[in-house]
């Protein structure tokens, strides 16, 4: 499982913990996350949504 | 002949983003991004939160202009002054060299206020608005133990948290009578502050900062309710103000920020202003989130097809990690109440107006749960 931080605002995702809050399970992989997902602080597409592993 | 370029001022975020979302829609016109510094791509909100995770300024720099360039396909000048708008050529001079423009994007920023301040260390005063400025603060407090900061703002108690982890003293002042005074109900700004002070922090509200002196152990602040306290570094962080004075002086209308309409459009057809340094319908929005939706929608106009900025509901999120807190602010003329309550571990506060439209939050510490049920309750700012 990684941690990966969003480019433009710091947020961090844990692949652990996922996004339930925004319908992704925890434990679910960056590459699994679903095109349309938006980060939640700052609203990149995860299209450009360049994330960088900690 | 070639095509005009879009020329972009500005390589912060709205710039850079405006480029990349413009570059999506047209693959051909030229685009140029003028920066006043290095021209690097860095995450800005992350400079109040990078210290104590011992980050320098170089490890924050994403992307160097070189790079930046050659991914969106664009002219990137670092280190370009630009001294002059002529809005009837539509052309601009940067370092004495004039350029010419189909359309012409402002995306200045903002500076950060100034408070006057009294005293023969009052010029040691620092802030952080940039990469630079993050450098220069890092190595300045690099071996000191105490630091003051002033405002209590979101930036200012990001600030506090971030150096209290890192072991240092801190001390807070504000003139506000609360912490995060615009974004909070008391009940809620009691919660964060408290937390604040279980990491040690002092905090010194409801007065100011009269002078600033050098001792033999680093620096006194003496406030004005009477209290002097010593500190080795003092960084303030009040509060920005839109950069205007060039399009001031070009002819192009300002009142807080450089004034547009829901294109973004200024008094001039072919000028466009985002980010920090606009107003837009009267409105002067900080934070990231509304800088993406005006890129977006600024990007597709320039590729010919016109959008309005309409912006979603931007809940934002204080990177405080003593208290884990997101505030969606009602807007500064909404009507209406807060509400309360306390949970376990956390604080929830709604803003209600008195039909029951719900029209801000501030949720802290386990409410934060709640941040997408009720933001998908809030409506669209305009």
């Amino acid at each position: 499982m990684k941690v990966w931080q969003c480019l433009v605002c710091g947020f961090i995702y844990d692949e652990n913990k996922g996004d339930p809050e925004h319908g992704i399970a925890p434990g679910t992989k960056w590459d699994d996350v679903p095109y349309e997902w938006s980060c939640p602080d700052c609203g990149v597409a995860k299209s450009d949504f360049e994330m960088v592993e900690v | 002949m070639d095509k005009q370029p879009v020329v972009i001022i500005g390589s912060g975020l709205a710039g850079y983003t405006v480029a990349r979302e413009f570059r999506k829609l047209d693959a051909d016109t030229p685009v140029w991004i003028l920066s006043r510094d290095h021209g690097g791509f860095y995450s800005k909100p992350m400079l109040s939160n990078a210290f104590a995770q011992k980050k320098t300024a170089d490890s924050l720099l994403m992307k160097d202009a070189e790079k930046m360039a050659a991914e969106i396909k664009a002219t990137v000048r670092s280190h370009a002054e630009v001294t002059a708008i002529d809005p009837q050529q539509k052309n601009i001079v940067v370092n004495g060299e004039t350029i010419e423009y189909a359309k012409l994007v402002l995306a200045l920023g903002a500076d950060q206020i100034r408070l006057p301040i009294q005293g023969n260390a009052a010029n040691q005063v620092m802030t952080v608005n940039d990469l630079d400025d993050y450098r220069r603060f890092r190595t300045t407090i690099e071996g000191k133990k105490s630091v003051a900061i002033l405002g209590a703002g979101l930036i200012g108690c990001e600030f506090a948290n971030d150096m209290a982890t890192a072991g240092y003293q801190v001390e807070v002042i504000d003139l506000a009578p609360q912490v995060l005074g615009r974004l909070l109900p008391a009940q809620s700004a009691s919660y964060i502050q408290h937390k604040l002070e279980g990491e040690g922090i002092v905090f010194n509200l409801g007065t100011t900062v009269q002078s600033i002196d050098i001792t033999a152990n680093g620096m006194q602040l003496t406030l004005a309710n009477g209290r002097t306290l010593a500190a080795e570094a003092v960084l303030s962080a009040v509060g920005l103000k839109p950069r205007i004075s060039m399009a001031a002086s070009a002819g192009i209308k300002v009142g807080r920020g450089i004034m547009v309409n829901n294109l973004l459009q200024t008094n001039f057809p072919d000028i466009y202003a985002l980010g920090d340094c606009a107003e837009v319908e009267g409105r002067v929005l900080p934070f990231v989130m509304p800088i993406m939706t005006a890129a977006r929608a600024l990007a597709s106009t320039l590729a010919g097809k016109t959008a309005e900025v309409h912006y979603p509901a931007m809940p934002v999120a204080v990177k405080t990690p003593a208290c884990q807190t997101v505030v969606a602010p009602p807007d500064a003329n909404a009507v209406g109440e807060w509400k309360v309550e306390d949970c376990k571990d956390g604080v929830k506060a709604v803003f209600n107006h008195h039909n029951g439209q719900l029209l801000g939050f501030a949720l802290m510490g386990s409410a934060v749960s709640e941040k997408a049920t009720l933001a998908a309750q809030l409506p669209v700012v305009s």
